[in-house]
């Protein structure tokens, strides 16, 4: 299979931790610009998934690409983020003693050393980008307020925000309507999709009326490794995801 | 911009008080006690001036640990190490001072060099003749050893519990090893016996005023640095580190660098205040190491209140004043009184003195802003009841005043 062309490459990985197999031979292509859906009970080893591409855990085994040519696992996390990939974590993670804003400043793309930011000062452009960012995830009405008085759904929002103003070029997002609203879920599809447009984007989500409205390809993960990829209906048509699912 | 945040109001007001009274501090004290009459009611004897400047030099140390402790969440069990190490390199230009006046008349080697059939000056004690070299010895050593300390803790990702048992091992190593004779400190006596500093003698009134004022003086600098570094985009970076180290990982940012740059600049501080206090109090020795000392400055922080500025200050003040005043009267009692005191403030009031004293001004103020409320309702009933207000929302009178006057009580 050819790399070139993917944003992101995972061939034949596989992690244990004492002894345990998290990963298992799991092999998964990304092309650039595509939005991928997935899915998997629990223990499936989605979010070790996300943890191997960037970079929080090193593979046993296996190849990791990103872009068709950076091997990932040679990187650390704020190395791998500063390369374009951005992650949401499963429980939204904030700083919740900052404002909106501040937790966007933090997250605005730019230098990542410690005397730029000592001395740093708001242009006018990044205001602007802040306040774009803020228009999208709906929340410029309580840009001054802390983070900590949002609520669980706004918090996955400002968090998503916090992605988008590191500008990646691929971002991994993980149960992003986890206790979230019906009408939330709505509106967190709609942003994510278009994100989408011009992001390579990985969901892991549990919701499958949310997957469905996303209306991409899934992959079903088990058991460290892949169970069955393509649509919705195909994959959820496949005898043994059925399996596993409902138990057997 | 700076100058603008600087005299607005609420929390950065405090921080222009803070350092408008202790530069006034600075010029009053020593006035007071050189320029007024012993007999006068507002003369302030050479004792109170060095005890207060001993203070101060504890509330130095305090917010230096406030910097990592309460914006970084680094709870460092050994900040008595770099208070120590920039005490005694300002001990050993004193020492090199003496020169030839002491016991035994040497004019290179210190009395307890000779003693201890010393030939030559160790290496080390090159260069601290001179003030200059002393002054950039009290920055380079503890910020050195920051550095390095902090640069192999923080990249191997030790946190929370084990780095604070590792930054009282540092200390603790640093305790046993100044104890040594041979390590060419004065082993278990230190250094003491001070005569000169800048060709004043130490025990003088006015040097004691004067270092006194350098004390609040450099306190006053330190307040400025801290609230500039903290009101700064690195601050905030420094808190998102303390609230959620993953998520700056992951946004780029090299958590361990962050946590490095303010281990280092808080040494560095705790070393000025180290170089302060051992002129004032005569001596430096290795129980400045102790770890009961570090801890203590622990409470200090926690009693004024962590994560904010003035707070350790305060704290650092009060119980140093407890505790000269309790040793003083009931001193078989003061350790209790101290960990009665920690557990106390952990228990009830967390955020410490600022802490409550904020909670309590907020709260005074939301009950101000309902009865003004209130009244306001109650004027709006009446005109409602006689004029007629065209305005529609006035169907409900308490509810459309509600909105407009201070909205922010619950703050």
């Amino acid at each position: 299979m050819s790399k070139s062309n993917t944003i992101l490459y995972l061939d034949g990985v596989s992690v244990s931790f004492d002894g345990f197999r998290a990963i298992n031979n799991l092999s998964l292509v990304l092309d650039k610009g595509e939005m991928r859906a997935i899915i998997g009970p629990n223990g499936a080893g989605k979010t070790t998934m996300m943890d191997i591409v960037t970079g929080k855990t090193r593979p046993d085994e296996g190849e990791v690409f990103f872009d068709g040519q950076v091997d990932l696992t040679r990187h650390d996390e704020a190395e791998i983020a500063m390369m374009g990939i951005g992650r949401k974590f499963q429980k939204p993670t904030v700083f919740e003693s900052h404002t909106i804003e501040d937790n966007l400043m933090l997250a605005l793309k730019g230098p990542r050393s410690i005397f730029p930011a000592l001395f740093h000062r708001r242009s006018a452009a990044e205001a602007r980008q802040i306040d774009d960012i803020l228009g999208i995830i709906r929340l410029g009405d309580k840009r001054h307020e802390q983070a900590a008085n949002l609520s669980h759904g706004q918090k996955q929002w400002l968090e998503i925000g916090m992605l988008l103003a590191q500008d990646p070029k691929l971002l991994l997002v993980d149960e992003p309507v986890a206790g979230m609203t019906d009408a939330e879920t709505e509106e967190t599809a709609r942003l994510l999709k278009d994100i989408a447009r011009d992001h390579s984007v990985i969901v892991v989500e549990h919701d499958m009326h949310f997957v469905r409205e996303l209306g991409v390809k899934v992959t079903c993960l088990h058991e460290g490794s892949v169970l069955s990829e393509g649509t919705l209906d195909f994959v959820s048509a496949d005898e043994r995801v059925v399996e596993v699912y409902l138990g057997r | 911009m700076i100058t603008g945040r600087f005299f607005a109001a609420g929390a950065d007001r405090r921080i222009a008080i803070t350092i408008f009274i202790l530069l006034a501090a600075a010029i009053i004290v020593p006035l007071l006690n050189l320029a007024v009459s012993p007999t006068s009611a507002f003369y302030v004897p050479a004792y109170i001036v060095a005890l207060t400047g001993k203070y101060l030099c504890y509330a130095l140390l305090a917010l230096a640990l406030d910097l990592v402790w309460g914006y970084c969440g680094i709870l460092s069990l050994g900040h008595g190490a770099f208070f120590a190490l920039g005490g005694y390199a300002m001990g050993m230009y004193l020492m090199r001072q003496i020169g030839s006046r002491g016991v035994y008349g040497n004019p290179i080697l210190p009395d307890f060099m000779v003693f201890l059939n010393y030939k030559e000056l160790p290496w080390f004690w090159y260069g601290f003749d001179h003030f200059w070299f002393a002054a950039i010895m009290v920055l380079a050593v503890p910020g050195l050893l920051a550095f390095i300390f902090g640069w192999f803790a923080f990249r191997s990702r030790v946190t929370g519990v084990y780095l604070s048992i590792i930054t009282q091992a540092m200390t603790y190593a640093l305790l046993l090893a100044f104890f040594r004779n041979d390590m060419g400190f004065g082993g278990n006596n230190g250094l003491t016996d001070f005569k000169d500093i800048l060709g004043f003698n130490v025990q003088a009134d006015a040097t004691r005023s004067a270092l006194f004022a350098a004390s609040a003086v450099m306190l006053a600098l330190a307040v400025f640095v801290t609230w500039a570094i903290v009101g700064s985009k690195y601050g905030k970076l420094l808190m998102a580190v303390r609230d959620a180290e993953s998520r700056t990982r992951f946004l780029g940012w090299r958590a361990e660098n962050v946590k490095l740059f303010a281990f280092t600049v808080s040494a560095v501080m705790a070393g000025i205040a180290g170089a302060l206090y051992v002129p004032q109090v005569g001596i430096i020795n290795p129980g400045e190491f102790e770890p009961s000392n570090s801890i203590e400055v622990v409470i200090w922080a926690a009693v004024g209140g962590r994560g904010t500025i003035v707070g350790p200050i305060i704290g650092a003040l009060l119980v140093n004043a407890g505790k000269s005043w309790f040793t003083g009267v009931l001193p078989e009692l003061w350790l209790f009184a101290l960990g009665g005191l920690f557990v106390a403030v952990t228990l009830l009031l967390p955020k410490g003195i600022i802490g409550m004293w904020d909670s309590w001004r907020g709260n005074a103020r939301a009950l101000r802003a309902a009865s003004v409320v209130e009244e306001a309702a109650a004027k709006v009933g009446v005109a409602s009841a006689t004029s007629k207000p065209a305005r529609s929302p006035a169907r409900n009178p308490g509810e459309w005043s509600w909105s407009d006057p201070e909205p922010q009580a619950a703050e």
